[in-house]
């Protein structure tokens, strides 16, 4: 092939060698590129193979998926018991929420996915519409939930608890922490003394501390700081405290955002003649927020994970019930299998949320399209 | 009303005495004075560091001076100005490095501050800002996001972007030093036809064939003043100064 010869400029594009491209030469090159590579992927197969037909018999084959108790799991098979699960699953999701008025929670939940669609998608059909929705829908939500309005009985906040409270602290939490984190950003950048002051220490302050003593801090004394008369509850205390937490975190990744912007950029607006707010809004903030997100995400969802810290202040979310679970004498001993389930509502959670990041940060890619 | 018009015709746009700047303790511009009149166009040239990007930014207050007086449309830039902004919206500027804003494509470039700062309607915005890519030749680019476009389309779209808020003066720094050598000459076309409407123009270029062709007066800058301001003419053919001599037979003689 290469004897072949062309008049200069005529040389055509050449397919490349045969076996250095397509699926054989990803192999190729991949897994079985000398021997000692070819032995460590034969080796790490077979290691693979016993290793998920092992995970495959104690999560599946072997499970037994509904018994009274432990001994009774033992007696039918030898893998996972997770009937100390499907006999609580109730419980798991809803805490102690009265079952007759659970509907309420599952309504709250699937209208919030309607309320996000056009806060998450921009692209999504009639979002102007959708948004009047997501406006509303904190209120809807919060009439829904704790009741006390058109005919639907009070519930008390006690008996909140399971994945239904980790949903209610996270996602409140993250929805009021990025407004908040976004004006400190601001703030810690501005000429003004005053304002610039005041949010470095509100930002050092908070990043200084650990989120459990301001759990403490909201349990305990947050009521004497609030003007007398006024008794926020618990949940809304602690909410405070998840949001003003990481709103310092996310207000320093977006001032990193915000410092990432070329100069010229800030020039190109000022030339235009425009003004501060507009420089904020349409040049600074769309770019620094774009930059910003692998770092909002992270801190988001260390923010949901971190709700499971409510614990320590007697609030039952998904630890605190799989706790009081593992306490029941049927249940004893089946810790693996509690904290496996938890930690699989965690994971998903939180896997969705990182490629919900993935995917917009490629949708606001505007290098190459 | 017929006062000011025929005044504003007579009197420069541009008027500066006396002007200097520091930055910190080292003395950027010292002492420069200059009248630029309607529809003129100035280009400027000199050595690297001698101040003359310094000088055109001082002009819409991208770089503040401390002494001495700088008159644009009449009004004198000073500290407690209170509308910066629609000065600026009168004097467009043109950016060695282009700053577009990569986050909006070349139409929304265009159209975001004749909307926003001057409150222009969208579908009016839109119009104009086509009608100006038109002109630096890629309205079919209007679509596109400024990391697509080669240099040369970037630059003559932030031409497009200036122009869009209708300046009454344009002000370019080192419009085509940052592109490659193919891409030159279309965003210098550019410029010359923009200058045969008739526009005041101050460029701060090394493009000593682009100072020939249009400029009415060359300004050869060193050290922060300026040396010698002469009409291109006699500026290139018979300099007065040395170090215009020395600068002239660097640039020309390559």
């Amino acid at each position: 092939m290469s004897s072949q010869t062309y008049k200069p400029g005529s040389y055509p594009n050449l397919p490349p060698p045969p076996g250095t491209v397509g699926v054989y030469g990803w192999i190729k090159n991949n897994l079985f590129s000398s021997i000692s590579n070819s032995l460590l992927t034969i080796i790490s197969a077979i290691l693979l193979y016993y290793l998920i037909d092992g995970i495959i018999g104690w999560f599946f084959l072997d499970a037994v998926f509904d018994a009274d108790s432990k001994i009774e799991c033992r007696k039918i098979d030898s893998g996972a018991c997770w009937a100390v699960i499907t006999r609580r699953v109730g419980q798991f999701v809803y805490g102690f929420y009265p079952e007759v008025e659970r509907w309420r929670i599952d309504v709250s939940f699937l209208t919030m996915f309607v309320a996000f669609a056009p806060l998450l998608y921009p692209d999504i059909p009639k979002r102007k519409w959708l948004l009047w929705f997501s406006a509303i829908y904190p209120v809807f939500a919060f009439i829904l939930i704790n009741g006390g309005f058109f005919g639907l009985a009070k519930i008390e906040y006690s008996l909140f608890g399971g994945f239904m409270l980790t949903v209610i602290l996270g996602v409140s939490g993250i929805v009021c922490s990025l407004p908040l984190g976004i004006v400190l950003a601001l703030g810690r950048q501005s000429k003004l003394t005053v304002v610039r002051t005041l949010s470095v220490c509100f930002i050092e302050f908070m990043r200084g501390v650990p989120l459990i003593t301001l759990l403490f801090v909201a349990s305990s004394m947050l009521n004497y700081f609030m003007p007398p008369g006024t008794n926020f509850s618990i949940l809304v205390r602690v909410i405070i405290m998840f949001t003003f937490f990481s709103a310092a975190y996310i207000a320093e990744v977006i001032r990193g955002g915000i410092q990432a912007i070329p100069k010229g950029q800030y020039e190109a607006a000022d030339a235009l003649g425009m003004t501060y707010w507009q420089k904020t809004r349409f040049i600074t903030l769309p770019q620094a927020l774009k930059i910003s997100i692998p770092g909002i995400m992270n801190t988001f969802i260390g923010l949901y994970k971190d709700t499971t810290l409510v614990v320590v202040i007697g609030l039952l979310d998904p630890l605190g019930i799989g706790r009081a679970a593992l306490a029941d004498t049927k249940w004893n001993g089946l810790s693996t299998e509690t904290y496996l389930f938890v930690a699989l509502f965690f994971f998903v959670s939180c896997f969705a949320m990182s490629r919900y990041s993935l995917w917009l940060e490629s949708k606001l890619n505007t290098d190459h399209k | 009303m017929v006062n000011t018009k025929t005044k504003s015709i007579t009197k420069p746009v541009i008027e500066i005495h006396g002007m200097h700047k520091w930055f910190g303790n080292f003395h950027v511009l010292k002492n420069i004075s200059l009248a630029v009149n309607q529809g003129e166009r100035i280009v400027i040239c000199g050595p690297s560091g001698s101040g003359k990007s310094t000088l055109i930014r001082c002009i819409n207050r991208l770089e503040v001076h401390q002494q001495g007086d700088i008159i644009v449309n009449d009004i004198e830039l000073t500290g407690d100005l209170k509308n910066l902004e629609a000065i600026r919206s009168d004097v467009g500027m043109v950016f060695q490095s282009f700053n577009l804003f990569p986050h909006l494509t070349v139409l929304e470039n265009c159209t975001l501050a004749p909307i926003w700062v001057k409150g222009l309607p969208k579908k009016e915005a839109n119009e104009l800002a086509m009608e100006l890519l038109t002109r630096v030749k890629i309205p079919e680019q209007a679509l596109k996001f400024p990391g697509q476009l080669s240099g040369g389309q970037q630059q003559r779209v932030a031409i497009a972007r200036s122009l869009c808020m209708q300046p009454k003066i344009m002000l370019f720094d080192e419009p085509t030093s940052a592109l490659d050598p193919e891409m030159i000459k279309e965003v210098l076309d550019t410029m010359i036809e923009l200058a045969e409407t008739g526009m005041t123009m101050l460029v701060v270029t090394h493009e000593m064939g682009f100072a020939k062709k249009v400029a009415d007066s060359v300004i050869f800058m060193d050290e922060g003043e300026i040396i010698e301001q002469n009409d291109p003419k006699k500026f290139f053919n018979n300099p007065q100064n040395e170090r215009t001599k020395l600068f002239l037979s660097q640039i020309l003689n390559h």
